[in-house]
């Protein structure tokens, strides 16, 4: 793949590049140390189960966790599912609420709606214009029954960072559980499970520049956290979660995360300076631009952007040889009916089609800002051009 | 790093093929959910695997559900199908028989072969809505099931059946379970393919309730950004599968081979009944089975003492435990799993290594 031939990539919140030294780690285990971690009786067995056990380490550190907490999953979307409705099948009977903001990722809401079908009531929280919600909000949703509080770190569209250190010392206050989904926060922001007093937090390796297939939920260990595992079976991971772990997805996940810890001051910085590089070029080159979203609470690659009166359609679909951006979410970016997170700010019907999400990360340069600006600009205009030509017509 | 390695059905080393489309896959970074033009090359590889894992199952692409593995697939079909009795066999894979522990277990014979007319009984008493659950062929003994006949039960009882053919696929053709089955479950890292990745091959029109929601992924039947590397990989060694079918007659001869030198002293346990080509169960009498994949494991021999996931645990197999072997027996039995890079020389040093442990054992028997 050459840089010349491929369009430029912003689209780092959908999924990430695999960066070569975790790659290169990978590489030994799906050759010569191919062995299922979960074999007990022979070497193989035994390497793979080391190399998993020092990714585990790896993972762990990056989150501040024991290494006992963090269970491996096939991906956020599966920790997600495990955590809620996990938590949900445990405490079916007993307890009876949940509470989520409206701007969660689908397999929350999704999960959500699964525990609704058993009997809970889910409170759903509404969003300020920014994006964030209130902690007080949450504090004065929490009832008696209540089993359970998640709210994502990071949102995936606009970047957001909610205040989950607040909300978790609420949740534990009251004693409730607090889940938050991280996926995006991965590698992305920091995340200490101890600060936001997290009982259950999802992990996505995908999105943090290893391998896809491979993400965790960390499960806290004291106070313990119980829920009724997804997948039952051989036992795997003490129980919590069954099938032969992929030691080599799990081993480069370890890795993604060992860079993360080492790196992610300096690349956190270096990467916002190009998003707001990008957002001031395009602030000077575009009028009637709008920035969806708290700028201040954000991570640090994203941009989600509207230009009035455009389709982002049609503006993804005009940038299609030269950069690669989204209206959304990759899961529904497919879909026509407009973004929920955005309706959710208030934007209109009109304004949230006419918004794209532009994700900088490790690997963009700020030659490619400089592009992606041209790119991004020329299109808008062209279009706007070609969308008052018609109104006139 | 032991050389010999005799435990393909705990995982296998990725072949060649899976290892070349992975390489290549991982060039692309890109969700396959993204329209843009990233989005579209990661898509192009997840349906032209699908269309490779198709081939090998016999049916269409989009009866190809993606999932993170077998255990999944299992607990996906046995959770998700609304039913109001569940039967399974007694010698399921423990993520199957876990995943619903109330489900009614139908026994096997002394060769590890579920009892049809058993099974006829319990059909005839469920109610409701029935799923039956039987294995192609078992992950410890490698005893086949008469899947034409479960299903020939399943349908005049109006039963779904699901079929775990996690150790069948690429040692036999797969149309021969599909044919029959409503729903299967296939495992990539089984048969030289990559660890994280399976499917459920499902019939059309068989409903279930998803593991894992959020995303629209896989017909809504399946959320989660698809593995792509893993499902390249998968593609890769599927379409290499179908290839290499005809090399297990090779493999059967070497595990026959080692049957035949051995049967002065172990016993086997299935080997009357129509099995895998490529497992044998072996007892050595009087030797622990911890023991004797230990001493192998000196010898560069490696082996297991059952399945991989139980293999930490002390317990004896359900599985043979179902075939009426006493708990002594069953603590005796290790599990001997061949593979397409497996050697003469492999062999030999397995009978070798078998023959010095039997016959210092047996001295230091007849010394106490």
């Amino acid at each position: 793949m050459t840089a010349q031939a491929r369009p430029i990539y912003l689209d780092y919140q959908a999924t990430t590049p695999v960066d070569a030294r975790v790659m290169e780690t990978m590489t030994p285990f799906f050759t010569e140390a191919f062995g299922n971690p979960h074999s007990t009786s022979h070497a193989y067995g035994w390497e793979a189960r080391d190399a998993v056990e020092a990714a585990r380490q790896q993972v762990a550190a990056m989150i501040n966790a024991d290494p006992r907490e963090v269970v491996f999953t096939s991906g956020a979307t599966e920790s997600n599912n495990m955590a809620i409705k996990g938590v949900a099948r445990f405490f079916e009977g007993r307890k009876g609420h949940m509470i989520a903001p409206v701007t969660e990722h689908k397999c929350v809401l999704e999960s959500m709606k699964y525990a609704q079908k058993l009997g809970y009531e889910i409170t759903w929280l509404p969003v300020a214009a920014d994006g964030l919600i209130d902690p007080a909000a949450v504090k004065d949703a929490i009832r008696e029954d209540t089993a359970l509080v998640s709210v994502m770190q990071v949102n995936n569209e606009i970047g957001t960072i909610q205040p989950v250190a607040e909300i978790g010392a609420i949740c534990r206050e009251a004693g409730v559980y607090f889940h938050t989904d991280a996926a995006q926060a991965s590698g992305k922001a920091k995340i200490d499970v101890v600060e936001m007093n997290a009982d259950l937090l999802s992990l996505s390796a995908h999105k943090m520049y290893g391998p896809m297939g491979i993400g965790a939920l960390y499960v806290r260990r004291k106070p313990r956290v119980r829920l009724e595992p997804l997948m039952d079976g051989g036992g795997q991971e003490r129980t919590m979660r069954s099938g032969t772990l992929p030691a080599p997805l799990v081993v480069g996940f370890g890795k993604a995360a060992e860079i993360v810890t080492a790196e992610r001051d300096t690349e956190e910085t270096r990467v916002r300076d190009l998003r707001d590089r990008l957002l001031k070029g395009l602030q000077q080159r575009v009028p009637d631009l709008y920035v969806n979203g708290s700028m201040e609470h954000r991570v640090a690659g994203n941009l989600n952007v509207g230009f009035k009166g455009i389709d982002s359609e049609a503006l993804m679909d005009a940038l299609k040889e030269r950069v690669a951006i989204s209206s959304g979410s990759a899961c529904t970016s497919a879909a026509v009916e407009p973004s929920y997170v955005l309706r959710a700010l208030g934007l209109s019907d009109e304004d949230a089609h006419a918004s794209v999400r532009l994700c900088v990360g490790r690997m963009t340069t700020a030659d490619e800002i400089e592009v992606a600006i041209d790119a991004i600009s020329d299109a808008v205009r062209t279009l706007r051009a070609d969308g008052a030509q018609v109104s006139v017509a | 790093m032991t050389a010999c390695y005799l435990d393909h059905n705990a995982t296998t080393p990725l072949g060649m093929p899976a290892r070349e489309a992975m390489a290549r896959a991982i060039e692309v970074t890109g969700n396959p959910s993204s329209v843009h033009a990233f989005g579209r090359d990661a898509r192009k590889i997840v349906e032209d695997a699908r269309a490779s894992v198709a081939e090998l199952a016999g049916i269409a692409p989009a009866n190809v559900i993606f999932t993170s593995g077998g255990s999944e697939a299992n607990n996906t079909i046995l959770r998700g199908v609304a039913a109001d009795t569940i039967i399974t066999s007694a010698v399921e894979h423990a993520s199957l028989l876990d995943a619903v522990p109330d489900a009614l277990r139908i026994p096997v014979d002394a060769d590890g072969v579920v009892r049809l007319d058993a099974l006829a009984l319990a059909l005839e008493g469920a109610e409701g809505r029935t799923l039956v659950s039987v294995m192609a062929a078992n992950n410890e003994t490698g005893v086949v099931q008469p899947i034409a006949e479960v299903s020939a039960l399943c349908k005049d009882a109006g039963a779904l059946l699901h079929v775990d053919a996690i150790q069948w696929a690429a040692k036999r053709p797969l149309f021969e379970i599909t044919a029959y089955a409503d729903a299967v479950s296939l495992s990539a890292h089984k048969f030289q393919g990559p660890a994280g990745t399976g499917a459920i091959l499902i019939k059309d029109g068989v409903a279930f309730e998803p593991l894992v929601r959020g995303g629209g992924q896989e017909r809504r039947r399946r959320a989660g950004t698809e593995n792509v590397v893993g499902i390249a990989g998968f593609g890769a060694a599927a379409a290499a599968a179908l290839q290499a079918l005809p090399e297990y007659a090779r493999i059967g001869a070497l595990r026959d081979r080692i049957e035949t030198e051995l049967s002065d002293g172990a016993r086997f346990y299935g080997q009357d009944a129509d099995r895998l080509a490529n497992t044998t169960c072996i007892a050595m009498p009087g030797v622990s089975a911890e023991t004797q994949v230990m001493a192998f494991d000196l010898a560069g021999v490696a082996v297991s003492a059952g399945s991989a996931c139980s293999s930490g645990k002390v317990e004896p197999s359900h599985v043979l435990l179902a075939m009426g072997l006493s708990k002594d027996e069953a603590a005796q039995a290790i599990r001997v799993s061949l593979g397409p890079d497996t050697t003469e020389e492999d062999v030999d040093r397995f009978i070798a290594a078998w023959r010095d442990l039997y016959r210092r054992t047996s001295r230091a028997g007849e010394a106490a």
